[in-house]
């Protein structure tokens, strides 16, 4: 028994541990962010730049697309049930655009993110540790954080939002187009909801949210990325402890962001 | 050029430790300035821990390292960058960036110096390929290939190329033929005797880490042998073939009898294999 709650403690200490260290990584990353904008450099070359930002922007749009529509379609759906029987089936079109916007866009894509391009940045960077090129990097004057680990931040911190936009746009249409053709609701009025519900500050928590996640994705990846001890075994090792690492730290980073943003809400009733 | 003979870098009684594992226990050396220093020892006593400590990618937990009698460990980003402009490394796995082509990651320390002019560096890289056996005439796609393109021989000459690329003050190898075949390894060998011994005209310091004697022999100035995180053998090649061909044990001391051992690839002797 005691031994089980010594290595709880552990596991709790050395969790906290390596936060505090991607800690040290984000400090890192924005001293780098900041000398470069100072001294008007890029952090790496606009080809190395591009790539990222079409590997973490572009080539993840059709996963990020079918997330949105599917979960729509199935907000729609189960929705419907529960109001028709109060006979306010129009309702539904807030319901789904605040949950999407609010909560499912940005998260379902902060884990889509997470699996698709957090895995294969963890295991480039986590290969580049292993195999020296990290030590080569910095033998040859450029440092890693500023020449791999920032653009990646970066693009991810901004290309994030843009993807929830289309996960939300696309979920709604979906969403919407099953509710009016598959379950005859008013598409009218159910517009007209929506649009008295949906205001500018919910997009802007969406898109907020989005930022946070597809940053810390990206800050955690990389981390266990250019941490990796172990050969191909520890390259294994540090993509699978970063996805779930992602995972996790997206779902609580969401509960953090929903109560901040509440907070600050010009429009909230209590 | 700076005059040969001036103590370039020195470690002074230099403890490393990686939790429990104590790998250097208290390490004194000088390189100086134009020499060939070659650095020998089985698997695991510390000799890249060494590289990487001269060239501060780790720091000491104990003990000095200095770099032209300054502390490495002591300089902030600038300084260290500028210490690294004068070095080069050719890492024991080659070390070659993945993403970039072969005439990219030759180029790469180049451009990282600040350089701009692409036909120089178009000029550079193609010579610096052609002094590793990859010229232009056999090899002309060479330049555009991927790493992963190349065979296990290619990618060293790449990684040297690249090292040799930035005219470095320092060169330091980490085992440059570990990993080859024996023929692919006798030809890397002869291209690192040939790499320094071009070199040393230029005043160029190396520092060698190598298993194999015939390079060690041929190229150093001085070997150092490590064993248990301490030096235990210093001498000229001169020194190392004579305690090779000592049969009589009662003329060596403990320590000459483990240079023997590791000198004549036995596993018998005072140095246990450990397995
Ligand atoms: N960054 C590191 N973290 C933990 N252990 C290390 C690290 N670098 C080296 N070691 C350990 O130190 C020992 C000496 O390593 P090394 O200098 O690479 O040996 P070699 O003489 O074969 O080059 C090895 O046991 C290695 O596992
Ligand atoms: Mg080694």
């Amino acid at each position: 028994m005691l031994v089980l709650i010594a290595q709880l403690g552990a596991i709790f200490t050395n969790a906290i541990a390596e936060v505090g260290r991607m800690g040290m990584l984000l400090s890192e990353v924005m001293r780098w962010t900041y000398l470069c904008i100072c001294r008007r450099q890029l952090p790496a070359p606009w080809k190395v730049i591009l790539k990222q930002m079409y590997f973490i922007g572009v080539s993840s749009i059709p996963v990020v697309i079918t997330t949105g529509a599917f979960t729509g379609m199935v907000l729609a759906y189960e929705s419907y049930f529960q109001l028709s029987k109060l006979g306010v089936t129009s309702w539904m079109g807030p319901l789904v655009a605040n949950s999407l916007v609010l909560q499912l866009g940005p998260v379902l894509t902060g884990v889509m993110l997470a699996g698709r391009v957090g895995g294969a940045m963890t295991a480039e960077l986590g290969t580049m540790a292993v195999t020296e090129q990290l030590d080569a990097l910095r033998t040859m004057g450029t440092d890693p954080v500023r020449y791999l680990v920032v653009p990646r931040v970066i693009s991810a911190t901004f290309l994030a939002p843009i993807l929830t936009a289309f996960a939300f746009v696309v979920g709604i249409l979906a969403g919407f187009g099953l509710a009016v053709y598959g379950q005859g609701v008013d598409g009218h009025y159910m517009w007209q909801h929506t649009k008295e519900f949906l205001v500018w500050y919910d997009f802007l928590t969406g898109m907020t949210k989005a930022a946070v996640f597809g940053g810390s994705m990206a800050l955690i990846c990389c981390y266990k990325g250019i941490n990796t001890r172990g050969g191909a075994e520890g390259v294994g090792r540090s993509t699978t402890e970063a996805n779930v690492a992602c995972c996790i730290s997206v779902l609580m980073l969401n509960l953090f962001l929903t109560m901040v943003m509440y907070v600050f809400d010009p429009f909230r009733s209590v | 050029m700076p005059e040969t003979g001036e103590d370039l870098i020195v470690f002074e009684n230099v403890c490393k430790s990686f939790g429990s594992l104590h790998v250097l226990k208290g390490v004194s050396l000088a390189v100086k300035r134009g020499e060939t220093l070659v650095i020998i020892g089985q698997s695991g006593v510390g000799k890249s821990v060494s590289l990487r400590l001269m060239i501060g990618l780790l720091y000491p937990d104990s003990g000095k390292c200095l770099y032209m009698g300054r502390e490495i460990p002591q300089m902030n980003d600038v300084q260290l960058d500028e210490m690294r402009r004068h070095f080069a490394m050719l890492f024991q796995s080659g070390a070659l960036f993945d993403s970039m082509t072969v005439g990219e990651n030759v180029t790469f320390g180049l451009r990282a110096n600040g350089m701009t002019d692409e036909d120089e560096m178009t000029r550079i890289m193609e010579d610096k390929l052609r002094a590793v056996g990859l010229g232009k005439k056999k090899f002309p796609e060479i330049p555009a290939k991927l790493p992963s393109q190349l065979s296990g021989g290619q990618k060293k000459r790449v990684a040297l190329a690249r090292a040799i690329a930035v005219e470095p003050e320092i060169v330091l190898y980490d085992e440059p033929t570990t990993g080859l075949d024996p023929i692919m390894s006798d030809a890397i060998a002869d291209l690192i005797i040939s790499t320094c011994e071009d070199l040393k005209h230029k005043n160029v310091t190396s520092i060698v880490v190598t298993h194999d004697m015939h390079v060690a022999l041929k190229t150093a100035d001085r070997i150092l042998m490590f064993h248990g995180g301490e030096i235990v053998g210093e001498g000229d090649p001169d020194y190392y073939r004579n305690i090779r061909e000592t049969d009589d044990d009662s003329k060596l001391t403990e320590k000459e009898k483990m240079i023997r051992q590791f000198v004549r690839g036995q596993a018998v002797g005072p140095i246990q294999a450990v397995l």
